[in-house]
């Protein structure tokens, strides 16, 4: 992110030749690796204290799924960004446009699902663009840039309507309630949705030209341009998926909720950037994994399902917890990248 | 042209090339716009002793967000950012409020006067986490200030056990809605505030250091400034501004609630800071822009309500505002739109025009942030 001219983006300068430790520091791979052992260990305690009350049943794990596939796709989309360098703080407001803007459109004017669903995913996408266009080209800090998209979309909401609209369509209650049966447990659609969306992400990220622009960018802006890479046009798509990914969690979101409201989401953009940084993504750029980012997002998750477990712990503990892990996260990329100084 | 017309001419070039006229002049176009609508929107009025009037509210609804803005500045003006002042303003608000509700006398000043004291402590304390995560463990600012953002309301509602508490203590009262010498006393509050901090950055070198440190800290570091002990204590005065504005809100509504006490206010300090002509990238500062910033989002708020504007297109012409103001001061975007030589120098002329001129018309039907500020 540009909002600081002072923080040193330069990766290692050690002089001294790098000690075990060192080189585990220095392995990208290890905020991932980090982040799963604790997604496990979670797990583990978990099953240990709660094992009479049914949380070793599969379909408790797979419940993670199903009730934080929007969140995923959300964090995967902030997860473009960050590796591009850049912050998306949009990503709540869009999300909860869309679900307002859907349950309008079907409920209100009577257009068809599939229309509305395709106009809402154009719309967030189209927003995404026009923000990454503001930023690329007028040098305007991607910060604000967003900030004002967060207004714009959130507003926007208002502007449809006030209230809440619950959506009586068949075929969402339909396809809500759509379970599809793996053995041990079962998945809704949205969850299968995020798990296809991560699938992809993981694709493009680490197997197409684009991908490689993404992490290139990330790592040195003024090296990707001076190589020849269309440091523009990249950045531009980066936010365009952001804002794609963010209409899907929105629509996945109405699909787990059933209806529209102007404050759905609210904040959501902060479990987003939580979760891609819990999952070891680098918030200078340049560094990270989407599969980090299902961890981050599982591990979120999961703090919400043993609050529920323990019963006695109040909703604001998932705050803190959050917290705190964003901490412990942020100080271990800290030791990964710190270089020497005086 | 001759020569007393030419001195006017270079005389309106220096006012409008000061950096405070074109947030002035948005401030004054604002104000104006509710003179149709309410003729007597200038009038004060002196009832029981107390001054009313619209520029009387205005400057007492936007209290806190000047505060926080001004804390803002600073921290802005390191090249930083302060994510964490709307979960600050939470926390100082949870904890007074908790402490004052607990006194067998709610009335008793030294109780009052320890509650705010633990707040503000509090608050000094995440100011100073901030400070360390920034400049000792060289986070970047909107990272290490996300995390007291995030965890930060789960505090306050710890503190709270997740309720509203609601107090009755005259003498806390006093600080977010009281009046002494016939005006609200936050307004005293701030303007202390703003007095201090201006005599301290204008009349020492602080000011110069925070500005060295935003420009470069390497190179300031390296001429002998402690960049890093300007940088935690820039971030420790952002908390005590939110700590106070904390104060006022909770005093002002007898309530601390941790959910919703100062939410969002980060966005709109922010936004202040901006408006006041001050660089998100840091190295400059104006603290009297900021202010003014403040002011003008008060005041777009209870323009919106005096003309009688649907409340619900509020955040979109919000977001307008913020574009057109963002836009205005990227020079790439006056040059494109302008022409090239209306780049960095004169665009500042010939933006401004455009400024006053979009901010006119979206004033008409202006919107503007929540009122729930105080």
């Amino acid at each position: 992110m540009s909002a600081t001219t002072q923080t040193p983006t330069a990766p290692d300068s050690r002089t001294t030749p790098p000690s075990k430790l060192a080189t585990l520091l220095g392995d990208r791979r290890l905020p991932v690796l980090v982040t799963a052992t604790l997604f496990l260990a979670m797990y583990i305690a978990g099953l240990s204290r709660y094992q009479n009350y049914g949380f070793g049943e599969p379909q408790v794990f797979l419940n993670l799924f199903i009730d934080n596939g929007y969140l995923l796709v959300a964090a995967v989309g902030a997860t473009f960004v960050i590796l591009s360098g850049g912050i998306d703080l949009s990503v709540g407001s869009v999300i909860g446009f869309t679900t307002m803007f859907t349950a309008w459109m079907v409920e209100r004017q009577g257009v068809p699902l599939l229309l509305a669903v395709l106009l809402a995913l154009g719309v967030g996408a189209f927003g995404g663009f026009l923000m990454g266009y503001v930023i690329q080209n007028f040098e305007i800090q991607p910060f604000i840039v967003t900030l004002a998209g967060l207004f714009l979309f959130r507003g926007l909401c208002l502007v449809i309507t006030e209230e809440s609209i619950s959506i009586s369509d068949s075929s969402v209650s339909s396809l809500a309630q759509t379970r599809v049966s793996l053995g041990l447990g079962e998945l809704s659609i949205g969850a299968i949705a995020a798990l296809v969306v991560i699938a992809v992400a993981f694709y493009v990220l680490h197997y197409t030209r684009f991908g490689r622009r993404v992490y290139a960018i990330g790592g040195n802006e003024q090296s990707a341009m001076l190589m020849g890479l269309p440091q523009g046009r990249t950045k531009i798509a980066v936010y365009t998926v952001s804002g794609f990914c963010s209409a899907l969690a929105g629509l996945l979101f109405m699909l787990y909720i059933q209806s529209g409201d102007p404050l759905h989401a609210v904040g959501m953009e902060l479990d987003a950037i939580a979760a891609t940084v819990i999952g070891g993504t680098l918030l200078t750029g340049g560094s990270g994994y989407v599969i980090g980012t299902l961890f981050g997002v599982l591990v979120l998750g999961l703090i919400k399902s043993i609050i529920q477990f323990e019963g006695t712990l109040s909703s604001w503990w998932t705050k803190i917890a959050t917290g705190v892990l964003l901490c412990a996260f942020i100080l271990i990329q800290r030791a990964m990248t710190t270089r020497k100084q005086t | 042209m001759s020569t007393p017309s030419a001195a006017t001419t270079s005389r309106w070039r220096a006012l409008t090339h000061h950096h405070l006229f074109w947030p002035v002049a948005v401030l004054v176009a604002l104000l104006l716009v509710n003179v149709p609508f309410t003729p007597d929107f200038f009038s004060i009025k002196m009832t029981d002793g107390h001054l009313y009037g619209s520029l009387v509210s205005i400057v007492l609804f936007g209290s806190p967000l000047i505060l926080v803005a001004v804390g803002m500045t600073l921290v802005i003006a390191t090249g930083g950012i302060d994510l964490s002042v709307g979960a600050v303003v939470a926390i100082t608000g949870a904890l007074t409020c908790s402490y004052i509700s607990d006194q067998a006398d709610q009335n008793a000043l030294s109780g009052v006067f320890l509650a705010m004291g633990i707040g503000l402590v509090a608050a000094v304390v995440c100011g100073l986490w901030n400070g360390f995560l920034v400049a000792r463990m060289g986070i970047q600012p909107i990272i290490a200030t996300l995390i007291i953002m995030v965890a930060g309301r789960g505090v306050a509602q710890l503190i709270t056990d997740g309720q509203i508490i609601t107090i009755n203590s005259e003498p806390y009262k006093l600080i977010g809605g009281g009046y002494w010498l016939t005006l609200p006393f936050s307004i005293f509050v701030v303007a202390v505030v703003v007095a201090v901090t201006v005599a301290l950055t204008r009349r020492t070198a602080l000011g110069l250091l925070v500005e060295s440190v935003g420009g470069n800290a390497e190179a300031s570091r390296l001429v002998g400034i402690r960049s890093r002990r300007i940088k935690i204590m820039v971030y420790v005065f952002c908390a005590l501004c939110a700590g106070i504005a904390g104060l006022m809100i909770s005093s002002n509504t007898s309530a601390a609630d941790g959910n919703n006490a100062g939410l969002w206010i980060e966005l709109d300090a922010i936004l202040a800071v901006v408006i006041g002509g001050t660089s998100l990238l840091g190295g400059r500062f104006s603290i009297g822009g900021t202010v003014i910033g403040a002011l003008v989002i008060q005041t777009l708020t209870t323009t919106i309500y005096t003309i009688g504007v649907p409340t619900q297109t509020n955040l979109v012409f919000k977001a307008v505002v913020v574009i057109i103001v963002c836009l205005l001061q990227s020079p790439k975007f006056r040059a494109k739109v302008f022409g090239a030589k209306f780049g960095p120098k004169s665009g500042a002329a010939s933006g401004g025009s455009a400024a006053t001129e979009p901010a006119k018309t979206v004033t008409t039907a202006e919107a503007a942030p929540k009122m729930e500020v105080s």
